[in-house]
Order: structure tokens, then C-alpha cells, then sequence
């Protein structure tokens, strides 16, 4: 039963080139009965933090950068996945856990599934006792924020295993929620597919990684990304290269460029440090691919110059390890990098799509 | 006439054609009368024999034996008489290999009807088989066994006694005493004796002799 | 050039010979066909059993359930889960689709491990649709077509579902089962992460039990299979006294070409060599044709043995064989095997053969007095051994033990016994012929002994399973009339039907007598509860073993139970003891029922309190008690008036029907086997007076010569066989019943659950012993056609110092 497979195709649809039923005519056949992002749509929070089951498909993403006491770079993925397998029902709903922790050698995967419902997984907000809680078994990204003005996800602690690996961190936001594209309206195609979309890249972070060959404390800095949506790629979308930037001067930079075997479509948004966006239109942003690396069978650009000529900037980045390959049951490369340039600093790079 | 022959003829099937074993053969043979037959290798003694003991039958000819034509006689006739009035002693020593020395000497005079154990028990004495009465022939030695195949056919007093080269299988000295013992003894039960040897020494030591040359009497 | 000048000289034997030839090689093929045979019926059911136990890997990864074996609730995997367990709950149970009954598999494709994947889902859709209602069945094409035109979720067809077995969602299985968020176990998957709460802090009601390699339905039909290897194995040593016989023989009559060969310059070495090289030739030609053989045997048997297994394990075993290379090694192998097995005696005799011997014709049948002593005192062992087994042991294989014991005991008493009759017989014989005929049946004896074994082995297998299956047939017949009283059993669609039904039905007959189960574990096997109801029919008829004296108004006032015999044997139950039901209920034994053709557990309360405990339990089935004649006008009406089906109205007769079929398809094989082994005995018999005969000339002879006819000598022969196969016959009846003691009073038992009496047959023993004459006449009949056509001048040969 090739579940995780089809599971992947669906959570993630969003990157995989999936066939369109009905074209890019009308974005709600192409969503099918599932709600749709719309321009101008005001997140409520802390409610738009929690799930939003009318839409197909939806995630809480975080990356982290750290530092070990060891005085080695460390990252970490947290990912929870949910997907809704039909329209106007609650549930069943599918929920996946993607966890990673990545050293210089050593690249640790685990993934979860599980169904709605039942209590395996989800996501709970407004209790008041833990205003925030997205689990999946016993991973967790729970609230740890006591004083009701904050923002629920400002203070989180964040926990995940696999068969060789775990973490456990504490997670402390030093700045604003940032909204993505028009007021988190993010448009991924030129024909007009979109998300709704805000991250908080201001997290710092300490905590504990448990390694095979022991226990080593961190610290460092995460962003966590919120992206809600019903609607697929466009078909001739193949995959995408996708870059969370902390530069050394505080500012940040989103930005992605969905691959069309053409110029591809780019997208990109310049975070100021006290965290003001500013949203770049498709095509401010240039991404290219400089060295690759094998990873397996497959051939992966794992350095790229990153260019946004109107912001002078200008960066090359490199992989921590080329290997950061999340060797789930639908694969992509997920990884922390460094980079030099007009800016240096470091970041997550996201890559699907690769054969 | 315990033994008349008239003209009889034998020949065999073969692979070259009919092989014309015994020609024309007259002879015949009184109670008391011991009669020897010789020749080379294939000269038709014991064909002849077989035919008198009626093992098999003539081609030509009429065979009596004890004034009855064998001719006459049908397979369980022929038989009848083997059991009642023939005895027949061979080179192979043909011993029933189930039964032990004392049932075997026994079994032709109980299968004739004549069985006396007073005359067994002589027997026994005189061929030196009181202690090996117990044994079976595959514990005899050829000697002690061909004894047992004469006493057999003697304790049955059978009025004819055919012996086809009885001491053919054994050394001179012990040949010649056991055809000292069975002369006398046939003498002494008054039957008629024919015997088939290639040796003309021993065939000497009987009444009268007959020597086949080519399937004739020569 | 000397080798193949040797082989040339060894092989011309077998140009004078061709029926030793033949007798050599039918011997050893026959004895492979059997064994590959049987062994390719149970690598066929043995497969299929492989892949029941492996459904959802149960057969490589550890399960938990509940110390009680009860269902629990799925908060108790959630929290598992969160606690870090990776595991996957499977919910089973059985459901009913009209008068289908269903094993439904519900399980969580989303956790489920790799290890466990059963069915593929091989899109988007098929996933949605099988997870959200009304989900999707995925069964086997032979199930789906059962339960077409049936109200069921949507089919879907996989080979890799056992059949009458659906997997399904599990929250589809849930509702289909009426058990809301319940599982019945949870899959443990092979890797677990780093760290994890231990399992007694967050489930302390589970345990943790280890991959089950075998599955049950290999257990259950172990016996069985057994059963079928104990006959394969017979019949293949049967053969073997075929092949031992004719080897033993060629390699006399040779003896003066082994001795030439020797003499001419043939090391004892490699004449050995040739020997055995020429024996292995005619193995591997013998065991391919006798895997091919078998194959067709195993095609005959296996329709039958698959019925059998469906009949009373529920085993889906596919009625066509499929080949398997390991078969043809394997049946070639024990062809080689066998052969050099039965010629190590003689292959050793010819190493270890003295230049200078004289040759000595029949050495190898000549048994001293001596050897036939050894032979009694390890009669004599094995019958104590036999006894000790039947006595202090127990289980399945010391069954077969002691069945083994006993039949090869008797095997090598045999030649001991006869030879000792045969001696008084001839003490007691007055006439000079009948003295000899003793004396000589007594020398022959040697000879024959081992096909005289051979027989005795197949006719007390015959007498033995004979007996074993005409008591079953006795007693299952009249169980049967027992135990289905009612005249007409009614399956309703629906509960609201039932009711309908009930309401309906009442006025017009005698009784309406609920027929009401669930299924739980009690004493941690998967039993069934049946509710009876408080009615004369089970007071008057139920076939009960034990039972206390009140024991129906004990089992209707709800606090007591009976049980069948297999959970009272197995469980080593007593009257009074208290048995734990599904749920925590506790009861009373107050009765034993015999049970014919039911693997599991059954327990049987009053209805009404089977209803108060299970309030969940189906209520469909009704047995009705009315005057049999109007059964059809019945079935009538209740087709007009409720639209049932056929196949929901099924009248005593037929039930019976199936019943008793079931029953002789369960035994077919058995006979099969039982004529197949009982045939293999008249040619080892027919092998041995071939042998015979082309000795007995020497012996007859000077009988002949002292005015015996050849035609008495014929008869002499003939009742000379006749009696050996008689007293053979005669001393396989008590070896007979012994082997249907043991059949009945411990194979069954261990096998089945159940102990049956034994009844005597002595009409059956007459016609297998008419049978063993026949055969022994048969295999008489062309040796002695030669003696009575013999030509005199052949006999003539014996004496003739001219040639």
C-alpha cells in the first residue's frame, strides 16, 4: 500500500506537478469545493494560527540554524502536514510529520502519518491552559506563552524523534509575525494560484539535540512558515527552490522561484529587522543554480547565487551538507546553508522537484 | 521285464536344426540286473535316462518299464510310477534343502507308501548317516550328501533304480565306495539298476554294459 | 575402455532380467510418486497458510492486545502514540452480508508498516475512497463474486486477500463490526524511535506478544498434515521393500559377474563405484517419473484435501497444484535416498566380498535362527516403547511415535511369528507332503518376509484407519441427528426483519428457537458463544458428554455453561469449574457437548443472558421446530411473504448434507492413500514371488522327479502363498485395532480436540481380507503361470550333467 507516496502527492501538491482536472480556468473548480485564498483576507489570530480544515491543505514549517556547544552547525526541520481527502467533511483528515536534524556528516529523517480525528494528531488553539498545541504522536510544537497579550506562537517549545535522533528546543520570538505576498496573499503562478501564507522568522533558540553519539545543547535562530491553500501547481510547474534567509544584519529575505523549464516564476519578500515586509514583484528575485552534488542517483544544485539587483543584493550561498536529503517516501532536499556575498548570514534552502 | 526299449529316437529343437540325441535304441534290463551306460559328452546317456524315468518322451519307439508302455501313460500316470517304481539318483544330489537329512531319506518311501523305518534305520547305518540326521544338505559335504540321495531312493525300494553319474561329483576313493555300497544293497533289495557314467572302470563294475556313440549303441 | 567393458558386463543382467528391471524401478518410483505426492499437497496448503499468517506481517512483527483478549478502546493507541510507540491498530471480527459471513480486517493504512502492507492503493482516489465512508472491501475475486448483488461497501478485487476475508478501513471496520473505536491489537513496528515511555506506564493493560510465525490456521491443521506425512512416509517405506528386495536380488545373481570382474583386474573400489553409479542412473530416471507420478497423484488428492481444509479449518488452500522446483529436487532426492538406503547392505556385501567365495545363491534371504531372535527382541522393544509412549507421553508426534513403534514392532514380529507357526506346523503334519509343504513355506519365509512385512504394514493401515473412519462416520452420523434438531434454519437479513420474522413464524410452528453468537477469547483462544434457548429440543437432543443433573435449568438461568469437547479437553476442563467470558462475565461449566468439525472453542448460555451480556449480538439466525412435511410449504410462504432467499431457509436434510460430505471429502484422502499403499504391498508381494520363482526350480524339481505333478506343485505353491497372505491378514487385525486406539483415543484427540468411541467392523475386516487374498492371488498368479507352463526339459535342466 503505497500510502505514503499518495499522501505526499496530496500534502504536497503545492510542490508536485500534479494534472489539473480542469485547467486554470476558475481557481474554485480547480480547487474543487475546497475554499480558496483571497486578496485581502485578514488573518485572525491566534485563530489562523490553528487549522483551517476548508482548505485542502495546509502546514506548520519551522527551520532552525544552530549552534552547538561543541561550536559545530547544526539544523532542524519540524514539519506537520495536513490534508483534508474530501470537501465539507471535518474528517477524515491526513495528518504527516516531516522531523530533521542535519550536522556536517550526519542528515537524520524521520516522518509520521496520521488520520484526523482520533487524536493522534493535530492541531489545538484557544485552550486556555495551552493557548497553542500542533502534535503529531509524540511530536510536539506546543505554546509556552503565559502572558495573554503575546502572540500565542511568540513562545513555543518543540519537540521530535526517530529511530536514532531527537530534539527538544525552546523557541523565543524577538520580533513580529510577517505576512507574505499582498498581506499574506502569496501568488504562485502567473496564471494565478495562491496561498494564504505568514511566517515569524524571529525566533532565537536554545535546547538539546540527542545525536548516536550523545547529547549536545544549542542555540541559534528558526522560522516557522504558515501556508493554507487548495489548489495545485500549475501543470507545467516541476518543482521549486525555495530560500528562508537570516542575514548577519538582522533583515530577512523569503523568496522562490517555482520551476517551469523557462525562467520559472520567482517570488520574494525583503523582512526588514523590526520586521516590516516588503513584497518584491515576480521577477525581482534571480536564483542560479552554481555547483551541483550527487545525492544518490540524483544530480542536486547545492550552491546557488542568489541575486535582488534593485536591493544591491547579492550572495552565494553552500550547503551545510549536501546531503540533506529527506529520504521520506516522497523525497526532496531540505537543508541548512550559509552565505557570503553583498550579505552574509545563514538560512534554510528547500528543493523538489530534482531527478 | 523290468526294462524294455524298441527302437526309440530323440531329437532336440536347436538353433542349426533338429540334433538327433538318441537313434534307434533297443535294450532291456531283468530285476537283479545292473546295467551301466556309457559315451563321450552328448552322447545321449542321460537324455536316455529321462526318457526311461519319464521326464520326457520319445520321438519314435515304445518304452516299457515294470510291463507298463510308458506311451500309455499320462502325466499323472508317469508320475505314479516315478513315486512307486522308480527311483532315481542324480549327479546333482537334488536334496529337498528344507527338510534335514532324516526327512529327506524318508520322503520318497513315505510318498510311495512304503515308508519302514526298521529298513530307514539300516540304511542310515550302513551309507554312516546316524549322526548327521539332524543336519540340512547345505550343511553336508557333497559325499555325505549324494549318500542321502541314494539312501532316499533305496529306503522307497523302488523295483528300478536310475542313477545319472552318482559319484560325478566325487574324489575316486569315495566314488568308489559309495557304488560298492549301492551295488550291494540293490543286489540286496532284488531291484534293477541303470547307471549313466562317462568312466569305464566303474562301468566294469557292474553286470552288463552299454555304450552309446552318437545318439546309437554302438 | 574397462569401464565401459565392466558396465557393459553389469548391465547385461538387466537385458536377462527385464522384469527385475521394472520391479526396481516401479518399486522406487511408486514409493516417490506417494511420498512427492503428499508433499506436494502439503507444500501447496503450507504456502497458502504462509500467506494468512503473514497477512499484516503477523508473522515477522510483534502485536499488542489486551491481557484479557478483548477489544479496547483506540484512546489507548493515541496514547501509545504519543508516547512514542509507532504502532497501528487492526480492528478484526466478523461481519455478515446477507447469509455471507465475512472476516473483516480493519486497519490504519497511514500507520501501518511497510512490513504489514497487505493490498496495494495505488492512487489518490483509492486511498479517499477507502478511507472515508462508505469505504471500500478489498477482498478476492472468489469473495467478491459471494457477495455480489449483496448490500456491502464497494468491492475491490486483490489477489493477496484470503479468502471470505476483507480488508478494510479500520473506522469502516468499526462501524461494519458495531464496535465504535474499538481495536482488537496493535502492530508494533520494527523500528522504534529513540526514546519511548515504557508501554506498562501507558498501557499497563496490554502485552506484548511476538511475531507468531506459524499462524493459526497452520496450527489447527497441523494434525492434519501429519496425518497425510505418516501416510506418505508409510507408503514410501512400503516401497522400499520393493526396491530393497529387487536390489538385494540383482546383486546376488551377479555375484559370479562381480567375481569375474574382480578377477579380471575391477578393484573392489571400482566395482563399488560402477555399482553405485549404475544405481544412481536408474534413481534419478526412477525419481523424476516418480515425481511426475506424484504430481498426478497430488492433483487427485489435492481437490479433496482442499475441501477438506475449507470444510473444517476454513483454510483457503487453491484446489490446483502449482509446481515448485524445490518439489522435483526434493522428489528426486528422496528417490536417491531411498535407493541408496536399501542398497547400502548390498553395496557393502560386494565392497567387503572375498575374492575366492563361492557364490552361494539366496545368502541374502537366509535368516539364521539367530537373526530371527535379534529380530523378536527389537519386536519386542518397540512393542514396549510403544506402550511406554502410549502410556506416559502425549501430543501430536508421540501419537505418531507410538504409531510408529506399534507398526514397526509388528512389522518385525511378523517373520518371527510365522516362523514359529510354521514350525508347529510341521511338528503337527502327518503325510510326507504336508511336512515338506510346512518345511518349505518355513524356508520361504526369508524370501517373502519383507514383502509379507510390506503387506502387514498396508493392512493394518487399512484395518486401522478402516476402523478409525467407521467409527467417526457411526458416531458423527448419529451426532448429527442430535445436534440438528430443528427442521428449518432461518437466516434474517436484517435485526428488523428478525423481528418480523419471529412475530410471524410464532403462530404457524412449534418453536422458534434463537440462534445467537458472538465470538471473544476465552482462556485466551478465539472461541464462539452461542445463546440456547430454555426448550425441550436441547433437552431431548444436545449431545452432551458430561453434564450435572440440572444442567438446562442451570444454563437457562444464565449462570452456567456448557462447553464442546475441544476447550474442555484442551483447556483440561472439569464440570464446576468457572470459565471467564468475553467482557469479564463469569459462569460455571455444567456440560461437555461433543462438537464434530469445529476447530474453535465453543461455550453455550442461556439467550437471555447472552443478550443481557451482548446486547451488540446479532439476532438473525432461527432454528424452527415444525412437523417436517410442512417444511416446504413453509419455505414457501416465508418466500412470498418475506422475499427470502433460498440460501436464508436451509431445511435439517441439507445441512446434514454438507455435513457428511464434508466429512467423506475429509477421509477421501485417506482411503486414497490407504488403496494407493495397499497396492504398492501387492507388488512388493509380486516383486517377491517373481524373485522366488526363478529360484524354486532346484527346489521343485526332484519333487517332480519323485513322481509329484507339476500341477499339484502348482497348487502347493499357490496355498503356500495364500496361507502366508492369510496369516499376514490375521496377524494385521490386532495391529489393525491398536492403530485405530491410537488413531482414536490420541492422534484425534490431539489432532481434533475430540475422542471418539471405537467401534469394531469384523464385515470390513472380511473384505479387506478377501482383498489381501486376491491381491496376494494376483501377485501369485504370473510366478506360478511360469512353474505350471514350464517345459520339462526346463525342469530337466536341473538334472542334466550334459548341456
Amino acid at each position: 500500500m503505497n500510502v505514503r507516496r499518495i499522501l505526499l502527492s496530496l500534502v504536497l501538491m503545492l510542490y508536485a506537478p500534479v494534472a489539473m482536472a480542469q485547467g486554470f480556468a476558475g481557481l474554485g473548480t480547480a480547487a474543487e469545493g475546497f475554499a480558496v485564498p483571497k486578496p485581502g483576507t485578514v488573518f485572525q489570530f491566534p485563530a489562523d494560527h490553528g487549522a483551517h480544515p476548508d482548505y485542502r491543505i495546509e502546514w506548520w514549517y519551522l527551520t532552525a540554524n544552530l549552534t552547538g556547544s561543541d561550536g559545530k552547525p547544526y539544523g532542524v526541520q519540524w514539519t506537520l502536514f495536513r490534508s483534508a481527502l474530501k470537501p465539507g467533511e471535518t474528517d477524515p483528515q491526513i495528518w504527516m510529520g516531516h522531523a530533521a536534524l542535519t550536522a556536517q556528516v550526519q542528515h537524520f529523517v524521520a516522518e509520521r502519518l496520521a488520520r484526523g480525528g482520533i487524536g493522534q494528531a493535530g492541531v489545538s488553539t484557544g485552550v486556555k491552559t495551552q493557548p497553542f498545541l500542533a502534535w503529531i504522536d509524540d511530536w510536539a510544537m506546543t505554546s509556552t506563552v503565559t502572558d495573554n497579550t503575546a502572540d500565542t506562537l511568540s513562545k513555543l517549545s518543540l519537540s521530535a524523534s526517530g529511530k536514532d535522533f531527537r530534539y527538544d528546543l525552546k523557541l523565543d520570538a524577538k520580533g513580529p509575525i510577517v505576512l507574505q505576498g499582498q498581506g499574506g496573499y502569496s501568488v504562485k503562478s502567473a496564471a494565478g494560484q495562491a496561498s494564504n501564507y505568514y511566517s515569524q522568522p524571529f525566533y532565537t533558540v536554545e535546547g538539546t539535540l540527542t545525536l548516536p553519539q550523545g547529547p549536545v545543547s544549542v542555540t541559534g535562530q528558526a522560522w516557522l512558515d504558515r501556508e493554507w491553500s487548495s489548489q495545485p501547481l500549475a501543470e507545467n510547474q516541476t518543482g521549486w527552490d525555495w530560500f528562508s534567509l537570516h542575514m548577519d544584519s538582522g533583515e530577512k529575505l523569503m523568496g522562490f522561484r517555482l520551476r517551469d523549464g523557462g525562467e520559472g516564476y520567482t517570488s520574494a519578500t525583503w523582512i526588514a529587522a523590526d520586521g516590516t515586509p516588503t513584497p518584491l514583484p515576480p521577477g525581482a528575485l534571480k536564483v542560479t543554480p552554481l555547483n551541483t552534488a550527487k545525492v544518490g542517483e540524483r544530480t542536486i544544485p547545492v550552491e546557488w547565487r542568489v541575486d535582488v539587483p534593485s536591493r544591491n543584493f547579492s550572495i552565494t550561498t553552500k550547503a551545510l551538507n549536501t546531503q540533506s536529503w529527506m529520504a521520506t517516501s516522497f523525497p526532496y532536499w531540505e537543508g541548512p546553508i550559509n552565505f557570503t556575498g553583498s550579505h552574509s548570514g545563514r538560512g534554510y534552502l528547500e528543493m523538489t522537484g530534482y531527478r | 521285464m523290468l526294462l524294455a526299449l524298441h527302437g526309440v529316437s530323440k531329437s532336440y529343437e536347436t538353433a542349426e536344426g533338429p540334433l538327433a540325441v538318441l537313434q534307434d535304441i533297443d535294450l532291456d534290463l531283468k530285476a537283479g540286473e545292473s546295467l551301466s551306460l556309457t559315451g563321450e559328452s552328448g552322447s545321449g546317456k542321460s537324455t536316455l535316462l529321462h526318457l526311461i524315468a519319464g521326464l520326457d518322451s520319445p520321438d519314435l519307439g515304445q518304452i516299457r518299464v515294470l510291463d507298463m508302455d510308458m506311451a500309455t501313460l499320462d502325466d499323472s500316470g508317469r508320475a505314479a510310477m516315478r513315486r512307486g517304481g522308480v527311483g532315481l539318483v542324480f549327479q546333482q544330489f537334488n536334496l529337498i534343502p528344507s527338510l534335514d537329512v532324516s526327512a529327506n531319506l524318508a520322503f520318497h518311501a513315505k510318498l510311495a507308501g512304503r515308508h519302514d523305518p526298521a529298513w530307514q534305520a539300516s540304511l542310515t547305518e550302513r551309507l554312516g548317516l546316524t549322526s548327521l540326521l539332524h543336519r540340512y544338505p547345505e550343511q553336508l559335504s557333497g559325499g555325505q550328501q549324494q549318500r542321502v540321495a541314494i539312501g532316499r531312493t533305496l529306503a522307497a525300494r523302488p523295483k528300478l533304480v536310475l542313477a545319472d553319474e552318482p559319484t560325478g561329483n566325487l574324489d575316486e576313493a569315495t566314488g568308489d565306495s559309495v557304488l560298492a555300497l549301492m551295488l550291494s544293497l540293490v543286489a540286496e533289495t532284488g531291484a534293477g539298476l541303470l547307471m549313466v557314467t562317462h568312466s569305464i572302470r566303474l562301468a566294469d563294475q557292474l553286470d552288463r554294459r552299454i555304450h552309446l556313440r552318437g545318439g546309437r549303441i554302438a | 575402455m574397462m569401464w565401459r567393458a565392466g558396465l557393459q558386463a553389469l548391465l547385461s543382467h538387466w537385458k536377462r532380467s527385464p522384469l527385475q528391471l521394472a520391479m526396481l524401478l516401479l518399486g522406487l518410483s511408486l514409493a516417490t510418486a506417494l511420498w512427492s505426492g503428499v508433499q506436494a499437497v502439503n507444500a501447496q496448503a503450507r504456502a497458502s497458510y504462509d500467506r494468512a499468517a503473514a497477512t499484516l506481517g503477523r508473522d515477522r512483527l510483534d502485536q499488542l492486545v489486551a491481557a484479557d483478549g478483548n477489544v479496547f478502546s483506540q484512546e489507548v493507541f493515541v496514547d501509545l502514540r504519543r508516547a512514542g510507540w509507532l504502532v497501528s491498530p487492526v480492528l478484526e471480527g466478523d461481519a455478515r452480508f446477507g447469509t455471507t459471513r465475512i472476516h473483516l480486517i480493519g486497519i490504519d493504512p497511514l500507520t501501518l508498516p511497510a512490513e504489514a502492507q497487505q493490498v496495494e492503493l495505488s492512487s489518490n482516489d483509492d486511498l479517499i475512497s477507502f478511507m472515508t465512508p462508505p469505504g471500500v472491501m478489498i477482498v478476492s475475486e472468489a469473495t467478491a463474486a459471494r457477495l455480489s448483488g449483496l448490500d456491502t461497501p464497494p468491492l475491490r478485487i486483490s489477489k493477496d486477500v484470503p479468502a471470505d476475508t476483507a480488508i478494510v478501513d479500520i473506522s469502516a471496520a468499526q462501524r461494519l463490526l458495531g464496535k465504535p473505536e474499538q481495536v482488537s491489537r496493535l502492530i508494533v513496528a520494527p523500528e522504534q524511535p529513540l526514546s519511548q515511555t515504557p508501554l506498562a506506564d501507558v498501557a499497563g493493560t496490554l502485552v506484548r506478544k511476538a511475531p507468531d510465525g506459524e499462524g493459526d490456521l497452520a496450527r489447527l491443521t497441523d494434525s492434519f498434515h501429519l496425518n497425510l506425512t505418516a501416510f506418505g512416509m508409510l507408503a514410501f517405506v512400503v516401497g522400499l521393500f520393493i526396491v530393497y528386495s529387487a536390489i538385494g536380488l540383482a546383486f546376488e545373481q551377479r555375484r559370479p559377474v562381480f567375481r569375474t570382474l574382480r578377477s579380471l583386474g575391477f578393484s573392489a573400489k571400482a566395482l563399488t563405484g560402477l555399482l553405485l553409479a549404475e544405481l544412481l542412473f536408474f534413481a534419478l530416471v526412477a525419481g523424476v517419473a516418480g515425481v511426475v507420478l506424484g504430481y498426478g497423484i497430488a492433483s487427485l488428492l489435492l481437490p479433496d484435501v482442499a475441501a477438506t481444509l475449507r470444510g473444517l479449518y476454513g483454510a483457503d488452500v487453491p484446489g490446483v497444484l502449482s509446481l515448485r522446483p524445490s518439489w522435483w529436487a526434493a522428489g528426486v532426492g528422496i528417490a536417491v535416498g531411498g535407493t541408496l538406503v536399501s542398497a547400502a547392505q548390498s553395496l557393502w556385501r560386494v565392497w567387503h566380498m572375498p575374492l575366492l567365495a563361492p557364490a552361494q545363491p539366496r545368502a541374502w534371504a537366509r535368516a539364521s535362527e539367530s537373526a530371527l531372535r535379534i529380530q523378536a527382541l527389537a519386536a519386542l522393544g518397540l512393542f514396549g516403547l510403544t506402550a511406554a509412549l502410549a502410556h506416559w507421553g502425549s501430543g501430536l508426534v508421540v501419537g505418531f511415535s507410538v504409531l510408529a513403534a506399534m507398526l514397526m514392532g509388528a512389522a518385525l514380529a511378523l517373520p518371527v511369528l510365522l516362523a514359529i507357526l510354521l514350525s508347529l506346523m510341521q511338528k503337527q503334519a502327518r503325510g510326507p507332503l504336508s511336512f515338506w509343504f510346512w518345511a518349505d513355506s518355513r524356508q520361504q519365509l526369508p524370501g517373502l518376509s519383507l514383502s509379507l512385512m510390506a503387506l502387514l504394514l498396508a493392512l493394518a493401515a487399512n484395518v486401522g484407519v478402516g476402523t478409525m473412519v467407521s467409527s467417526f462416520r457411526l458416531t458423527f452420523t448419529g451426532w448429527l441427528d442430535q445436534r440438528l434438531a430443528a427442521e428449518l434454519y432461518i437466516t434474517a437479513r436484517t435485526e428488523d426483519e428478525a423481528a418480523r420474522l419471529r412475530t410471524w413464524l410464532n403462530p404457524r410452528v412449534e418453536a422458534v428457537l434463537p440462534i445467537w453468537n458472538t465470538e471473544g477469547d476465552v482462556r485466551g483462544q478465539p472461541a464462539q458463544i452461542y445463546g440456547v434457548a430454555n426448550h425441550a429440543t436441547y433437552r431431548n437432543n444436545w449431545p452432551l458428554l458430561q453434564s450435572v443433573p440440572d444442567v438446562w435449568d442451570r444454563v437457562a438461568s444464565g449462570n452456567s455453561a456448557i462447553i464442546n469437547e475441544q476447550l474442555y479437553r484442551r483447556d483440561g476442563l472439569k464440570l464446576g469449574d468457572t470459565l471467564t467470558l468475553p467482557g469479564g462475565w463469569q459462569t460455571q461449566i455444567a456440560g461437555i457437548y461433543s462438537d464434530y468439525g469445529n476447530p474453535l472453542a465453543q461455550v453455550m448460555v442461556g439467550v437471555d443472558a447472552l443478550s443481557q451480556h451482548y446486547p451488540e449480538v446479532s439476532r438473525l439466525r432461527y432454528g424452527v421446530r415444525l412437523n417436517p412435511a410442512k417444511v416446504p410449504a413453509l419455505r414457501e410462504d416465508l418466500g412470498r411473504d418475506f422475499d427470502l432467499p433460498p440460501q436464508n431457509m436451509v431445511d435439517q436434510a441439507a445441512i446434514k448434507q454438507t455435513s457428511l460430505d464434508i466429512f467423506e471429502k475429509t477421509f477421501a484422502v485417506t482411503a486414497v492413500l490407504n488403496v494407493l499403499t495397499l497396492g504398492v504391498a501387492g507388488v512388493a508381494m509380486f516383486a517377491s514371488l517373481m524373485t522366488l520363482s526363478g529360484m524354486r526350480l532346484p527346489q521343485v524339481a526332484p519333487l517332480w522327479a519323485m513322481g509329484l505333478t507339476r500341477r499339484s506343485l502348482v497348487w502347493l505353491e499357490l496355498a503356500r502363498t495364500m496361507v502366508l497372505a492369510v496369516l499376514t491378514m490375521v496377524a494385521a487385525l490386532p495391529v489393525g485395532i491398536g492403530l485405530a486406539w491410537v488413531l482414536l483415543a490420541i492422534v484425534n484427540v490431539e489432532a481434533f480436540g475430540w475422542r471418539l468411541p471405537m467401534h469394531l467392523f469384523p464385515a470390513d475386516w472380511a473384505r479387506l481380507g478377501g482383498l489381501s487374498v486376491l491381491a496376494a492371488l494376483f501377485a501369485a498368479l504370473i510366478p506360478l503361470r511360469r512353474l505350471a507352463r514350464l517345459a520339462p526339459t526346463d525342469l530337466l535342466k536341473v538334472f542334466a550333467n550334459e548341456r
